[in-house]
This record gives C-alpha cells, sequence and structure tokens, in this order.
C-alpha cells in the first residue's frame, strides 16, 4: 500500500499521481488524515476517490482536534506501523513535512524531504516484504542545485515539493472509503499544542514584508527616498535599500538588503537605482518578482529582474504613484458602483436554505 | 548583448577603469570607431574596480606614478567623481619616521602638498586614533576618495555621445586572431570584430586574454583582504561616505578609513595569496563577485591587533562587528610598476594591465596618446611592457616576484635595494671569478653584476681618507666604500669592468644604414671602424634611449645599449625594421661578453696581453678594431663611460673566463682591480658628467636640455627630428647642471648624502619649477672620489642654470647648500678629456 | 539557561554552484564556508537569552576539522565553547547526523535549550532536530521566529532553568498568522531567519575566539537510508528581464504588473 498524508485544509492533487507511479501492480493508494484537520472528511475523500485513492483514514484523539506537531507525528507512527504501508508521501508543505518528520524519527526510518522526481526501483521488489528503494531528486540550497539520491528503507517516507514533475498513470477514479482510526497519542504530546494563535503583525518588517521597495546609488540621497516611501506605502510594503545607502548615511543599517544586510524573500522586489552587483543580488534573489528601475540598461539587476525599466528613479517613479492614483481613482468609483449593485441584489435573491 | 559592429579601428577589452579610460581618451583624440568588450555587466562588471578601497594618496617615490596620479585625480574630480577628504601616513617606529621624511622629498619633488606633523596633530584630524603609539605622521590634505564606476561610466557615456565608441557588454572574449604575427580580429561569443589594435585592459584576467594572441602580460593576480566594521556611531552621524582622513598605519602595513558607518580596514601585511588568473572563478561562481574571494580570516587576524591599538577608541565595541569581509584581488607585476604599452611579442596588441584605481584615468590617458601618437606626455619607460625580458615574463618569475614584492606595498624600499627572489637567472662568462673576487652582485635586466668587490677592501687603506664613509646607515645601505676605493685605483692604474649585461644588435643588410640613420641622432654614415654614441628620440622629440653604434662594414653595424633597457630598445628597432627586409637585425647578447678596461695604465695592460698595435694611432678614440687578446678574437672599442684612456673588450661569449684571467694577469704588474657598476655607473660617470637613460634622459627632457645637442643637424630624417630641429630654434626650459653639495652636516651634526628624488630649492626654499611645469629635482647622486666631492645633476630652468648659484637641496626634510658647478655636458673632472683620449 | 547550538559548516556560493567534475560534490575550491542564516540566528538567540537570564552557550558541529572555522566564528558573535564532532569530509544522512549530534552531546552537561536552525542552507533536510529531540525524550517544535522564556527568573544568576516554573514561549507564522507554543524546558527548537537580526563578530570577539580551545569528538556513525547520488544544476530557464518600457512612459505597464501581481 501507498499512504498519501493531507496535512492541511486542501488536498494536493499530485500526490495520488505520485504514489500511484511508485505504487507496485497490486498496491493500493490509501491517504490519512487528522481529526483536526478542517475540512470534513467527506469532502477529503470524494476529492481523493477522484484521484483513485480507496480509502481516507482519519485518525482520532482528543490531541488531534487542534495542531500539535508531535501528536501528529506520534499518531501518523503508529497508523504507519498499523497499516504497513511500503511508502508514505505527504506533501512539501510546513505541516506535511513537520509530520512527516516527527513520523519517521518515531518510527526509526529515513526520510527523503523536498522530492520533485520519485521513482521506484523495479528491481527492488517493491510492494512485497523486505528493503525497496526509491530514486529521487531533490532540491537543495533553497533550489539552485538537485541531488539525485536513492532511498532504501522497509518503508519508504518522502515529502513532494509543489513543483514536482507529475507522472502520467492512468487514474482510475474511487469511491473513497472514509474509515475511521482511533489511535493511542502519549498524553505528554501535550506540550506541544498550540498554544494560542495571533493575528498577523499589522507592522511590516523588511525580513517578512511582502513588498520591498528598495534604493540605491540611483536614488541620489536620503529626500530622494520619499518617493519609494510613498509607492511602499500604496503597495503594502516597506523600504529597503543598498549597501551604497547605507555607507553614504541615506538609510540606516536595518534597512539594507543584501549579503550585509537583510535576506529577504518578498512577493515583489521593486530595485530603484540598484546596479545588483551580488552582494546585493544574493540578499533579494528570493522575491517572487523583482522589477529594476535603472538608467543603465547592462546593469545586472537590469539583466536578472523579472521586469525592467530603463530610466531615471526620479522620473519613473512618481509617474507610476500618479498611474496608481489615476486607476486607484477609476477602480474606487467603479468598485462603488459594484457596492451599489450588490446592495440591491439580497432583495432580488431567493433566500438560502 | 549588444550587437557587436564587424570592423573597428581600435577594440578596447575591458570596461574597469582603466578601459573605459582609454575608450574616452581616444575619442578625445578624435578615434571614432571604438570598440569596448566586457564580459561582464555594466556599471560593475566583477573586476578589482568594484571592489578597491578607492581612496588615493598622490605622493609616491616615483615620479612616473605620481604624475599618473596626480593626472587621475585631475580627471576624477572634472567627473564630479572625486572627494576629498585628505590622509595621513602615520609612523609607529623610528625608521618610518625617516621614510615620512623621505616622503616629504618626494611630495616636494613632484609638488605635492604635504606636511610633517605631529602625533597630537594626527589625533585632531583623525580624532579616534591614539597619538601615544605614534611617533609622526605624513599629512596630505589633497587625498581623496574616488567613485571607479561612477567615472568610468561616465567616460563611456561621453564617447559614447561623441559617435565615436559602441559598447559590448555581457560578451566574452573567445580568441584573438593573429596572421603573421599582427591582430586580426576580436572573436566573441556575439560575433567577430576585425580590428588591426586590441587594448588588452583586463586587469587580473590580462594574462588570460593576451594570451588568446600567443602573447604574454606578465602579472599575477594577489590577495589584498579588506574587511569593513561597523555600524560606528560617530562615523554614521556624520550622515556622509566620508568625513575623516584616511589612515595608512605604515608600520602594520595597513589602512584604516570611514566607510560611512563602518571604518574599513585594509591589509598588505598578510602572507602573499597569489591566484592564477585561468582559476578566477566566474561572475555567476563567485559568491560577491570574481574578484571578491572568500576571506581567509587566519591571515588577517594579526592585523585586528594592530588595529585595535590604533583604532581601539571605535572597535573595541559591542556593537561594531565585521560586517564585510573579503580577499579582494589586484594584479602584481614582477617590479610593482604597471604593464602598458605595445606588446613586443604581437604586433596590435596592446596591454593597459595591472593599474591601480589612483593611476586608472591617467593610464587611460597615456595609452591612448601612445596609441594616436607613438608616445605620451610622461615617461613611461618603467611601465612599458616591453621593459621585460622574456625569462622576465614567464609564470616562475613573475610569481617569485609578486610574492616578495607584495609585502613591499607599504614597505621602506630602499632606492638601490635588490630583490633576493629570481636570482642568478643570467651569469656573465667572468662570474667564476667575480666570486671568487667577493664581488658584491646587483641585478639588472636578470644578469648578476658586481657592484663592488670585498676583495678591494684593502685598498681603503691605500686610499684612507680621500674616501667618504657614509655615517647614517640609510645612505651607507646597498653602498660600500670600496666603491671609491676601487675608483681612485681605476684613475690611478687601471680597473676591469664587466659589461657584459649590455644588449647588442647586429644590423645588417643593404639598407642597414639608411634605417639606422632614420632611428637615432648622429650621423652614422661615417668609415667602418668608427663608433658614435647617439640619442635616440621619441617622435615627440624626447629621449628613447643612448646608445652607441658601431660601424664594422659597409652595411654592417653593432647596435650596444644599456642592459637596464635592452629589451625596451630591442623592441622599438625591432618594430622599426624596413617593411621591404633589406635591413635585418639580430640579437648578440647572449653571444657576446664585454670587459671594460680604463685607467692611465690601460694602455700598457692591453698592449701586455695581445700582440696587435693598441698605440693611439692605431686605435684612436673613438674607432673599433678587432685585435687579437692572448689568442682570443676582440672587438676593441676605444670609447669610455668614466672617462679614462681604454677600452671595451667585446669578446665571443665562451672565451671569457680566458679574456678575464688574460687580462688580468697582463694587468697584475700595473696593479690592476677588478671595478664594479658603483665605479662604472656612478662615480666615473657623475665626474664625466655622463647622462644615464632612466635617470637623466627619459622621454620628458629633450637633447637640447640634456646638453646633448649635437653642433650639425644630419641631413637624413629620423625620427624625433622636427621636434628636436623646433628644440635647437628655442631656449629650453630648463638645462642639466651638475650641482656640488656645499656641507653634509645634519642638524644631528652627521653627514648625510642624498640619494637621487630629492627636490632642489632656492635659497629660499621655494620649489623650483621651469615654464613647462617641472619641477627641479635631483636624478642622480654620487661620490667624485677624484674631485673630493659629492655631486648631483637636476635640471634647472635658466635663470638658476648659472654656474655658481647658491641654492639647497632637500634630504630627508632636511636642507642642504649646493652649488650649480656645472651647467651643460663639460665634465667637472679632465674637462678637456685629455685622459681619455691619450 | 545553558543553551547548545548546532551549526553546520556549508559553501557559500553566488548565483551559479560549481560542481566537481564527476558531479559528486560542491566544488569548494574558490568558495568560502560559513554557517547557515537559520543557524546564525540561533546562535544569536542563544547569545541574547544567555545574556538575559545567565547561563553558557555552547555550539556544537558535525563535520570535518576545519568547521571549526565555523564554531570559532559563532564564538567570536558571544558563544561561550565550541564542540567539533568530527566525521570527516564526507556529507552525512540526516539519521547519521543525529547520531553524531547526539555523540557530542553526551560528555555535555544537559542543557536547557537545543537550538537548531530550522533547515541546513544547503542540504536542507531539516529533520535533525526532531530526531535529536525524540533521542533524548525532549520536546520539539520547528520554523520558530519568535522566542523567549516566560515565568523564568531574569536576576541573571542563571539558575532560571532550575525553577520548574520555566517555559519558553515560541511563535512562528503560518500561512494564516502565528502559532504560539507554550514549551516546558529542557526543549528543542528549530528557528528561522526572522528571528532576529545576528549581530556581526566584534573585533575583540575574533580575536578572543581565535584563541579558544575547542573540544573535538571524534564519531563514524553509521549511514542511514538516505544516500546521495550525485548533485546538478538545474537547466537554466531564466528568461532575462521582461522591458517595460522608458522612463515615466512605462508607468502604465509597471501598474498593470502591479495590479496583475494584486499589489493595487
Amino acid at each position: 500500500m501507498q499512504l498519501v498524508v493531507v496535512a492541511d485544509a486542501a488536498v494536493v492533487p499530485e500526490l495520488p499521481a505520485v504514489a500511484r507511479s511508485v505504487a507496485g501492480r497490486d498496491e493500493a493508494v490509501e491517504a490519512v488524515t487528522f481529526a483536526g484537520v478542517e475540512v470534513p472528511a467527506g469532502d477529503l475523500a470524494r476529492e481523493l476517490g477522484g484521484h483513485g485513492v480507496a480509502r481516507l483514514h482519519v485518525v482520532r484523539h482528543e490531541l488531534l482536534d487542534d495542531y500539535a506537531p508531535e501528536a501528529w507525528g506520534s499518531a501518523l507512527a503508529t497508523l504507519i506501523d498499523r497499516l504497513g504501508p511500503s511508502g508514505v508521501l505527504a506533501p512539501a508543505t510546513h505541516r506535511g513535512t513537520e509530520i512527516l518528520t516527527h513520523a519517521a524519527a518515531r518510527a526509526g526510518l529515513p526520510l527523503a524531504t523536498n522530492c520533485v522526481r520519485l521513482t521506484a526501483d523495479d528491481a527492488s521488489g517493491h510492494g512485497g516484504a523486505g528493503d525497496g528503494t526509491w530514486r529521487l531528486t531533490r532540491t537543495r540550497s533553497g533550489g539552485v542545485l538537485l541531488e539525485d539520491a536513492e532511498l532504501t528503507a522497509p518503508v519508504r517516507l518522502a515529502t513532494v515539493a509543489a513543483a514536482v514533475e507529475t507522472p502520467q498513470v492512468p487514474l482510475q477514479a474511487a469511491d473513497c472509503e472514509v474509515v475511521e482510526s482511533a489511535v493511542d497519542v502519549p498524553p505528554e504530546l501535550a506540550r506541544t499544542r498550540v498554544a494560542e494563535r495571533v493575528a498577523s503583525e499589522t507592522g511590516l518588517s523588511l525580513s517578512t514584508a511582502p513588498v520591498v521597495v528598495s534604493g540605491g546609488r540611483g536614488v541620489g540621497g536620503a529626500d530622494g527616498f520619499v518617493v519609494l516611501e510613498e509607492l511602499a506605502e500604496r503597495l503594502g510594503g516597506v523600504v529597503g535599500c543598498s549597501r551604497v545607502a547605507t555607507n553614504n548615511g541615506w538609510r540606516p543599517h536595518r534597512d539594507q538588503v543584501g549579503l550585509t544586510g537583510t535576506k529577504i524573500a518578498a512577493d515583489l522586489y521593486i530595485a530603484c537605482g540598484i546596479s545588483g552587483a551580488t552582494q546585493h543580488w544574493v540578499g533579494c534573489m528570493d522575491s517572487a518578482v523583482i522589477l529594476a528601475i535603472n538608467t543603465d540598461p547592462e546593469a545586472p539587476m537590469m539583466q536578472r529582474a523579472t521586469y525592467a525599466v530603463e530610466g531615471d528613479v526620479h522620473e519613473v517613479v512618481p509617474a507610476v504613484l500618479a498611474e496608481i492614483r489615476r486607476r486607484g481613482g477609476a477602480a474606487a468609483a467603479a468598485g462603488s458602483d459594484r457596492s451599489a449593485a450588490e446592495e440591491s441584489e439580497p432583495a432580488a435573491a431567493p433566500p438560502v436554505g | 548583448m549588444t550587437e557587436i559592429p564587424e570592423r573597428a579601428d581600435v577594440v578596447v577589452v575591458g570596461a574597469g577603469i582603466v578601459g573605459n579610460s582609454v575608450c574616452h581618451h581616444l575619442a578625445e583624440l578624435g578615434w571614432r570607431n571604438i570598440v569596448l568588450i566586457e564580459k561582464g555587466p555594466l556599471p560593475d562588471p566583477g573586476g578589482s574596480t568594484g571592489h578597491a578601497s578607492n581612496f588615493i594618496f598622490p605622493v609616491d617615490h616615483s615620479r612616473e606614478i605620481t604624475a599618473l596620479t596626480t593626472d587621475s585625480m585631475r580627471q576624477y574630480e572634472k567627473l564630479g567623481t572625486l572627494i576629498t577628504c585628505g590622509g595621513v601616513e602615520v609612523a609607529r617606529e623610528p625608521e618610518r619616521v625617516e621614510e615620512l621624511k623621505r616622503r616629504m622629498a618626494s611630495a616636494r619633488a613632484w609638488g605635492v602638498d604635504s606636511e610633517l606633523i605631529e602625533p597630537r596633530r594626527v589625533a585632531e584630524l583623525v580624532p579616534f586614533v591614539d597619538p601615544d603609539i605614534l611617533l609622526a605622521g605624513f599629512w596630505t590634505p589633497s587625498v581623496a576618495v574616488v567613485d571607479p564606476l561612477r567615472a568610468g561610466a561616465l567616460m563611456r557615456e561621453q564617447a559614447i555621445a561623441d559617435g565615436a565608441l559602441t559598447v559590448s557588454a555581457n560578451t566574452a572574449v573567445t580568441g584573438i586572431r593573429t596572421d603573421r604575427g599582427r591582430v586580426q580580429a576580436v572573436c566573441t561569443d556575439a560575433g567577430d570584430v576585425e580590428t588591426p589594435v586590441v587594448v588588452v585592459a583586463c586587469g587580473v584576467w590580462s594574462p588570460r586574454i593576451a594570451r588568446l594572441a600567443g602573447a604574454q602580460i606578465p602579472l599575477t593576480p594577489a590577495v589584498h583582504q579588506m574587511m569593513d566594521v561597523g555600524p560606528i556611531p560617530e562615523l554614521e552621524s556624520t550622515g556622509t561616505a566620508i568625513a575623516y582622513p584616511i589612515v595608512r598605519d605604515m608600520d602594520a602595513l595597513m589602512y584604516e578609513r570611514q566607510s560611512g558607518a563602518d571604518l574599513e580596514i585594509g591589509s598588505y601585511a598578510h602572507r602573499p595569496i597569489l591566484h592564477e588568473p585561468d582559476e578566477i572563478p566566474s561572475l555567476e561562481a563567485a559568491a560577491l563577485s570574481p574578484t571578491q574571494l572568500p576571506f581567509t580570516s587566519d591571515d588577517f587576524d594579526p592585523q585586528l591587533e594592530q588595529a585595535l591599538e590604533l583604532f581601539g577608541s571605535i572597535l573595541d565595541r559591542p556593537d561594531a562587528g565585521v560586517r564585510h569581509a573579503i580577499n579582494g584581488l589586484l594584479s602584481l607585476t614582477p617590479d610593482g610598476a604597471p604593464v602598458l604599452g605595445p606588446s613586443p611579442e604581437v604586433n596590435g596588441l596592446w596591454s593597459a594591465a595591472a593599474v591601480w584605481i589612483k593611476e586608472g584615468p591617467g593610464v587611460g590617458r597615456m595609452v591612448a596618446e601612445w596609441l594616436t601618437h607613438g608616445d605620451c606626455e610622461f615617461d613611461m619607460h618603467g611601465a612599458d611592457i616591453a621593459r621585460f625580458y622574456p625569462h622576465q615574463r614567464t609564470r616562475e618569475h613573475v610569481r617569485a616576484r609578486a610574492n616578495e614584492g607584495f609585502n613591499k606595498t607599504y614597505g621602506i624600499v630602499h632606492p638601490r635595494e635588490q630583490w633576493e627572489s629570481a636570482r642568478g637567472r643570467k651569469l656573465s662568462p667572468f662570474h667564476a671569478r667575480e666570486r671568487e673576487a667577493g664581488a658584491v652582485f646587483f641585478e639588472v635586466g636578470g644578469w648578476e653584476r658586481p657592484h663592488w668587490y670585498e676583495s678591494n677592501r684593502g685598498l681603503l687603506d691605500e686610499f684612507g681618507d680621500r674616501i667618504h664613509e657614509r655615517p647614517h646607515e640609510w645612505d651607507a645601505r646597498w653602498w660600500s666604500p670600496i666603491v671609491e676605493a676601487e675608483h681612485l685605483a681605476l684613475r690611478q692604474r687601471a680597473a676591469m669592468i664587466d659589461l657584459t649585461a649590455f644588449a647588442q644588435f647586429d644590423v645588417r643588410g643593404p639598407g642597414a644604414l639608411d634605417y639606422l640613420q632614420r632611428m637615432t641622432m648622429a650621423q652614422l654614415d661615417r668609415p667602418v671602424g668608427r663608433l658614435c654614441y647617439t640619442p635616440v628620440l621619441t617622435p615627440g622629440g624626447g629621449f628613447r634611449s643612448d646608445l652607441t653604434v658601431v660601424r664594422l662594414g659597409e652595411h654592417h653595424f653593432r647596435v650596444i645599449t644599456g642592459g637596464a633597457d635592452g629589451a625596451r630598445d630591442r623592441y622599438w628597432f625591432e618594430s622599426h625594421l624596413p617593411a621591404d627586409g633589406s635591413a635585418s637585425l639580430v640579437d648578440v647578447t647572449s653571444a657576446v661578453c664585454t670587459l671594460g678596461l680604463w685607467g692611465p695604465k690601460a694602455r700598457d695592460v692591453l698592449a701586455a696581453a695581445t700582440e696587435d698595435d693598441v698605440s693611439g694611432e692605431a686605435l684612436p678614440f673613438g674607432t673599433a678594431r678587432w685585435i687579437a687578446v692572448d689568442g682570443i678574437p676582440v672587438l676593441a672599442l676605444r670609447v669610455s663611460y668614466v672617462g679614462d684612456l681604454g677600452w671595451e673588450l667585446h669578446a665571443p661569449f665562451e672565451h671569457g673566463q680566458a679574456l678575464w684571467d688574460a687580462i688580468a694577469e697582463a694587468g697584475s704588474p700595473h696593479g690592476i682591480v677588478p671595478a664594479g657598476i658603483g665605479v662604472y655607473g656612478t662615480t666615473g660617470r657623475l665626474e664625466k658628467g655622463y647622462r644615464l637613460m632612466g635617470a637623466e634622459l627619459d622621454g620628458e627632457y629633450d637633447p637640447v636640455e640634456a646638453g646633448l645637442a649635437l653642433p650639425k643637424v644630419k641631413a637624413a630624417d629620423f625620427i624625433g627630428k622636427d621636434a628636436y630641429l623646433a628644440a635647437r630654434e628655442g631656449t629650453p626650459a630648463a638645462t642639466l647642471c651638475t650641482l656640488t653639495v656645499d656641507d653634509h652636516t645634519s642638524a644631528d651634526g652627521i653627514a648625510r648624502y642624498p640619494q637621487g628624488g630629492e627636490p632642489i630649492v632656492t635659497q629660499g626654499g621655494e620649489r623650483i619649477v621651469d615654464r613647462k611645469g617641472r619641477g627641479s629635482f635631483v636624478t642622480s647622486a654620487g661620490p667624485a672620489p677624484s674631485l673630493d666631492g659629492y655631486l648631483l645633476m637636476a635640471y634647472l630652468p635658466p635663470e638658476f642654470a648659472v654656474e655658481g648659484t647658491s641654492l639647497q637641496v632637500e634630504y630627508m626634510a632636511e636642507r642642504y647648500p649646493v652649488t650649480v658647478a656645472r651647467v651643460g655636458r663639460t665634465p667637472l673632472f679632465d674637462p678637456e678629456d685629455t685622459r681619455m683620449k691619450a | 539557561m545553558d543553551i547548545v547550538v548546532c551549526i553546520k559548516r556549508v559553501p557559500a556560493f553566488g548565483a551559479q554552484v560549481p560542481l566537481t567534475d564527476d558531479g559528486s560534490a560542491v566544488d569548494t575550491r574558490h568558495l568560502g564556508f560559513t554557517i547557515g542564516p537559520h543557524e546564525e540566528c540561533a546562535v544569536e538567540e542563544a547569545v541574547r537569552l544567555t545574556a538575559k537570564y545567565g547561563g553558557r552557550v555552547t555550539v556544537l558541529t558535525v563535520g570535518p576539522q576545519d568547521a571549526g572555522e565555523q564554531l570559532r566564528y559563532a564564538l567570536a558573535m558571544g558563544a561561550h565553547q565550541g564542540v567539533l564532532v568530527d566525521t570527516g569530509t564526507t556529507e552525512l544522512d540526516p539519521e547519521a547526523t543525529a547520531t553524531a549530534v547526539l555523540a557530542g552531546l553526551a560528555d555535555e552537561p544537559d542543557p536547557d535549550l537545543l537550538l537548531f536552525g530550522d533547515a541546513s542552507a544547503d542540504a536542507g533536510h531539516g529533520q535533525v532536530g526532531v530526531r535529536v529531540a525524540l533521542a533524548r525524550g525532549l520536546p520539539v517544535v520547528g520554523g520558530i521566529t519568535g522566542l523567549d522564556a516566560e515565568n523564568g527568573s531574569t536576576d541573571g544568576n542563571g539558575d532560571a532553568a532550575g525553577n520548574g516554573a520555566v517555559s519558553l514561549r515560541a511563535s512562528r507564522d503560518t500561512p494564516d498568522g502565528t502559532e504560539v507554543f507554550r514549551l516546558p524546558v529542557p526543549a528543542v527548537v528549530a528557528v528561522k531567519e526572522g528571528l532576529n537580526l545576528p549581530r556581526y563578530p566584534t573585533l575583540p570577539g575574533r580575536l578572543k575566539a581565535k584563541k579558544a580551545a575547542l573540544r573535538t569528538v571524534a564519531c563514524d556513525p553509521e549511514p542511514g537510508g538516505l544516500h546521495t547520488v550525485g548533485l546538478r544544476r538545474p537547466a537554466d530557464d531564466r528568461a532575462g528581464a521582461i522591458p517595460l518600457g522608458r522612463g515615466a512612459d512605462a508607468a502604465p505597464a509597471v501598474v498593470d504588473v502591479l495590479a496583475e501581481l494584486g499589489k493595487v
């Protein structure tokens, strides 16, 4: 049997396909989830069935009602022991990785995390008793490198990254049966239950802000950062800067992005007048989208960014702000129209039962 | 990737400060089809320009380097990329205080305002240093920091705006196509560019690019460690990049400078760490940049203690951390000087490499002028790539000398200091005998030449108080009173001097005379057997060389030149050979050894060793003849650089030792001694007022100024003739004079002896500057044992070039009275040359 | 509060990682080495906690002899002592690494807190903290970006750990917000960058660290079930920047992109 772990509120659709591809001819693909997962088991089962999963085990224990890494990991280890799968796959999300790591440690099994490719070694006679081997590829160093590896164990455990190569396997939709499984969880594992949940901080920091508007040599001075601050505020972000800017005293050191400052991974990084020397680049390269504004089209930042605007920061940024204001005005106007329309809607709609 | 043109008049490879500057100045000089190729991105391609500490101390003991530096500062300032912050070199040790005094002389000589200051004043200028561990400071208010990336970008922009330059960044040079030793095209990953000229301005990668054309650029990448420590509130609160003067902690071989909120600490004290040009990581593979390699902290740790001693007040803080530390790469050469000019190995390949930030713009201007006119404003002989002999271009030599030279970056280097590594590379056939005689060897062009002989120590007693001991260790270093004793023995009896280091070229062919006439200033159309001393001029009329030409046959000449400049001269002569093949040049240096024999007894000695007639009638002054010395064929040249009767005896190399033995034996009854280059190059020469290439003679002075104008101008055209004719028409801006030192006594009451390079100032202590802006300084200095004096040579403007004028020489921050003893070339010793022509 | 911080020596590389010709490893001839950013935060946090509550910071590493360089870096940041578990130059799998860490801890007094980085900067397995915690029967949480002691003595005399009331407040960012854990000590915590801003070593700190003696433990752990075959670089599919225009004229195109990203 191959077991797929549903750790979060959604099914990762690639997992059943990968599980099927490494499964032996006679092996079933089943799934496991926890009572604390917020989506009703029935909904999960329907979805899993669509991916050919025959059975969904829901583990129950009072310590599993809210997230508790040790308790969930312990429960999973118990289930693995009970069901005897030859492989267990979890999504490489924070929770998926955490649970499977705990389970691996408890079961005394190796684990391969962040896999982007998985195949079963036919020669190893998987599905039967004894050790089998998976050949796999996993990411290292934040994805700069790929590692080819072999995982050999009586039960192979792996977490699967979203970027996994999805194998082309024939899928047979199944009626997924929900099976409740009560497990024992050592009571002391209550120690790592989530004690409280706190709403996201409103104050943004450079390392966590979704948007960073950063300025360098091309900003020209401390005063030049005023427009960057305005843009950052508009986009719900913060201002960063390059080493040149801190060295010139234009910004405090805490604003510095780069090797000697903060390394960030924003959704959007806007590099204004920053040439993009590696010293700076390594600090911002993990951002999802990078927009570079620079007078020099040959500057490294302009080559490596996702988007590039050739021009002076002090022309481009004010123009962008003006454009945002222009559209914002238009959108606000359109938005008020729409809300007016929605307000009138309920009266016309039938009551929802 | 920019589209790359198919053709260019010149391709410059490398967009660091040097390449950008070369492009800019070529455009200024009217070039219109320039292509700049850069492998990395712009504006910071990842070379040394991008990580250097970017500060400039203008004063260097070298006139050439100081000129390049001050020119560069003017250029940086004009581009708005220079911030003047001042700088102070501090001394912890007494010997360094002396060195700072010597720097004062260089500052005055080259016209830079500097001042010796007390430790207290250092602490006023830079309040964070501990003055208690200092003895003195050398304060130069014009010290500045510059932005070479910005300067380079502006230079490119100007050249592009002029319609002169196409820049292709992110383009790798993959080959340089040559045909029959000449550059044809530069091949890149974006296509080929046909061009007759390639300038390699690739910094630490230069050897690799030159090798694509089959040429060598002798430099090695080497590590210079630096780190930034901060944040330091006192620095951060200034709100600027640099508000305090830069400190060079000379005895620690370190510097400290403000860099925004940080203190940047750099070191030249760590072990030499050399790299290979081929192994520098690519831009992609480098963590920071290809020339910012991982910091090796073990090498730097001793420097931390030194930095804490001097800057403890701001460095010894819990909040100030090491924020950035690198092993930065820079270029080291065998002699520490840049590598500039046309490669002697491949036509059309130029080098503009091993240049510091402080010299970049100036080097760009000089190389552009050189490319355009064939020479440039400043004399560049010390940086000329052609200065290297083949063995000096090898990897082993470059690494050996770079290894030894690295720690001299901030070291106290005596002007006569000798290298310890890569010695014994070229030995004359007299070498075994010289060693037996206790020769102390100095090196020139790889040759081991005796500077004096310890076996002559006994002469000190013989000449007694005619010899001047030098009481100060610095003056006496790399010198011996034995030199003066050998000199007196030569003047009184006879001496034999090893001159095998001469570079010698045989020029033959029906066009040989016309060719040599074009190369030289003097009339060479003389009868066979005549020899002729002649200047060789640059196109601008300055000195390219001075040498002797002997006519050995109708179509056969021998050119004999000094060992120091032999490689440059060979390149100059070879590169001007007639295209029609009517003259050929063969370097016979390795085939010929030379033994000088001079002194009043020289004829008696030679006559005893030969059956040939060596009388004045048979072999008059200025002639050459083949004779047999103890059965050895010898070309005897009746000429002298020491002003006494005698010959240069040129023999086949393999006969050398037998020749030495024959002359020694014949000379023994006459009391002959071996004498070293100390006599030949300094004492004997100075007494006779003979000029030395590289000291009195260089590209910035003309024959009229040097007193070497000839009575008549030959009809034949020659390089530099127009300028020479113009110089003859006007009044010289300065004239080379010989001065005597009137009183050597220092404030400490001991006799001091200037070594050369010191400024000549008025009695009121003012600098003397000629109308071309050139300051007066000591070109050569040395004792004149036969005159019982100490002589200096210096160019003086007309108002001071008057015999009997009293002036002063500034040496080690003190002034000594001097008198102009001779204006022009007439020697002080034996002015009528009766001894030499006897 | 006595703290042990586990750190790893990792190569510091640029945009492209050089590999050895056979692809078996990173070619480190021209690379420097460093502590991963998560672990740097761990060291920083340990130094801050002991400054606040007393106690000693021990840094422990598993790797080659050269990893002493990273221990000294941590000492220069303020850690008090270093333990090097010498396992040679071959990279270990997570199970073997955990075994080696346990070997290094065996002769140390039991710490109140064991800190790890969330995952190493190179291999990134992210398992060692959990495996060590389980072996020692300690609670463990990972991904922590906020950490402090609660109910602890703050008189700095180091007995905070001896007080049974002491617990740790550890928080971490999740997609939905922040999760907070309250852990009894002793405990294992794996932290992430963002926890703090690590300090740079001071000059006096570096000099002190240079002279410090490190305790070396030899260890040759059994390999686990995960075996590395080789490394390779992913295919370079970076398309190059999409030009959005020049100067002020580019503004509409820029705002289109911002809108697409849901930022305006």
